[in-house]
């Protein structure tokens, strides 16, 4: 996502304006915003103070700004405002408890005391601000961005999917790392001595920014289970491990994607650290049989979901009509 | 909340290689190598330059090195994403020492949402083995004491947990240090947020 004056270079012939204003959640105005239209129809913007980031791409608009929290987007030709209030509180019956004796390392690692519920500032509600300007182009493909003069050994996969937040909003342009260990479950960690070997081609670490819908997609092999030190040696079914930033520190989420079918599933302490059902759920990507591309890779679909916030809707008010 | 709302995706642990995704090279990969995400204080940056550093140790006192801490900041003006300063730092700990440092600057003041000011803070997230979902807290600054005194947030801290959120300063020659011990269980535990 750039800064909003990297978006003007091509101004767009001024076909249509309107001004609208941002509220602020107290309600003064504190910004215009001038909204044009090109022959094609798309959508282009100016921005009039106090540093809001806009955001016009392929003819919508979106603002975002950590003042005002306060964002705009055009739907059917209407603008539509939107306010931000605070992201919802997290279910925590729904993530893992801190402790769990099954699990050992959260033995020494959990809080006694409860966590104390505060309100959000803007602080929690924003967060950095990830480019493509971040990005290395091979950062999207671990069977490339690795190679010693080889390909990796494993079974050839892609991820894809969707970021939602809970009221079903795209979450836009944010930032996800995965990381994972070889088609032999080992990870390239200086602290990982698994006997299975090392493979030169293979790093096992990546990023990828959702797109204008939340879709990202990314390649990698397929990684292998592995033993670990628990409770005598449990295994870790395949796995990534998957690190969502969101549009706000509030959203931040680190979890794991796991694969359809795999038996070891049940039989994992870590897995098992999720209260629900349905949560674990939620962390199993399914085979897209459909997406499949022939003679090279199987497709996973894996689809997540980040906190939502509260919105107030209201009609945009065109001044001077 | 209304029913049809999606449930947010379960957290799991970052786990123990959770520096191959963050921060490859300190994982010993030969990716990023030039990337330095606990340095925030580029030339063009304004403000007051100060490293907050501390180790975390869990229930029975031991260093946890291989927690990955990440900051998230206002600007010198209070400011959050306007002025260029990107305001997000992700640091390692040392392995033998335990110590995490982030090079930064001192954050500017800003209102809480109830519209009463705060003191300067910055927060912070730890992920690592053995935490199912991230731990969040806040480092203040002990020489702010006055303003500290009226933030909203550390009013509402029982006083005695108080002192866990507030990082010491010192002078290490001509830098300026904040030093903030984190403890993740037991006899000092550290105050941690829902937010
Ligand atoms: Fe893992």
């Amino acid at each position: 996502m750039g800064r909003a004056g990297a978006l003007f270079a091509e101004r767009p012939v001024l076909l249509a304006a309107r001004v609208i204003f941002l509220w602020p959640p107290d309600g003064h105005a504190l910004m215009r915003t001038f909204i044009m239209r090109d022959e094609n129809g798309r959508t282009s913007g100016s921005w009039g103070a106090i540093g809001a980031l806009i955001q016009i791409k392929d003819g919508s608009l979106s603002v975002r700004d950590d003042r005002m929290l306060c964002e705009a987007r055009e739907v059917n030709r209407e603008l539509k405002m939107t306010h931000l209030g605070e992201f919802n509180r997290r279910d925590r019956t729904w993530h893992p408890p801190a402790f769990d004796p099954n699990y050992k390392s959260t033995v020494l690692r959990s809080p006694n005391r409860p966590l104390l519920a505060l309100g959000q500032s803007t602080n929690e509600m924003t967060g950095p601000v990830f480019g493509t300007h971040h990005l290395d182009p091979l950062d999207n493909d671990l069977i490339a961005n690795y190679q010693q003069g080889g390909e990796p050994i494993g079974e050839r996969i892609i991820v894809h999917g969707q970021v939602l937040d809970e009221m079903a909003r795209p979450v836009r342009n944010s930032l996800i790392e995965v990381w994972q260990a070889n088609a032999g479950g080992r990870y390239r960690h200086r602290n990982d001595t698994y006997l299975a070997p090392l493979d030169p081609n293979f790093g096992g670490c990546g990023r990828v920014l959702t797109d204008d819908e939340g879709r990202y997609f990314f390649r990698t092999i397929k990684p292998g289970a592995y033993p670990w030190r628990n409770i005598g040696s449990d295994w870790r079914p395949a796995h990534i491990h998957f690190s969502l930033f969101g549009e706000a520190f509030a959203q931040r989420l680190i979890t794991q994607m796991y694969f359809e079918g795999d038996p070891l599933i049940p039989l994992c302490p870590i897995i098992n650290t999720i209260p629900e059902r349905g949560g674990v759920e939620q962390l199993i990507a399914k085979l897209d049989m459909a997406e499949m591309v022939p003679f090279d890779c199987l497709v996973y679909r894996f689809d997540l979901v980040l906190r939502g916030r509260r919105q107030t809707y209201f009609e945009n008010k065109p001044e001077g009509h | 909340m209304p029913v049809d709302y999606l449930k947010e995706s379960p957290s799991q642990t970052a786990g123990p290689y959770v520096h191959i995704g963050a921060m490859p090279a300190h994982a010993g990969l030969n990716l990023r190598t030039q990337e330095k995400l606990n340095v925030l204080t580029g030339p063009d940056v304004e403000g007051e330059r100060i490293r907050i550093e501390g180790t975390i140790k869990d229930g029975a006192g031991s260093l946890a090195p291989d927690v990955v801490v990440e900051s998230w900041q206002a600007d010198a003006k209070g400011h959050h994403n306007q002025s260029g300063f990107f305001g997000w730092g992700r640091a390692a700990c040392d392995p033998a020492t335990g110590l995490w440092f982030i090079e930064t600057i001192k954050p500017g003041r800003f209102a809480a949402r109830s519209g009463k000011m705060q003191a300067p803070f910055i927060s912070l997230q730890l992920f690592a083995r053995g935490i199912n979902i991230h731990l969040h807290t806040r480092l203040y600054f002990e020489d702010e004491a006055e303003v500290n005194q009226a933030d909203p947030v550390l009013s509402a801290v029982d006083p005695t947990h108080r002192p866990t959120l507030i990082a010491k300063k010192h002078k290490r020659g001509s830098e300026t240090v904040y030093r903030l011990d984190i403890v993740l269980q037991g006899e000092g535990e550290t105050v941690f947020f829902d937010m």
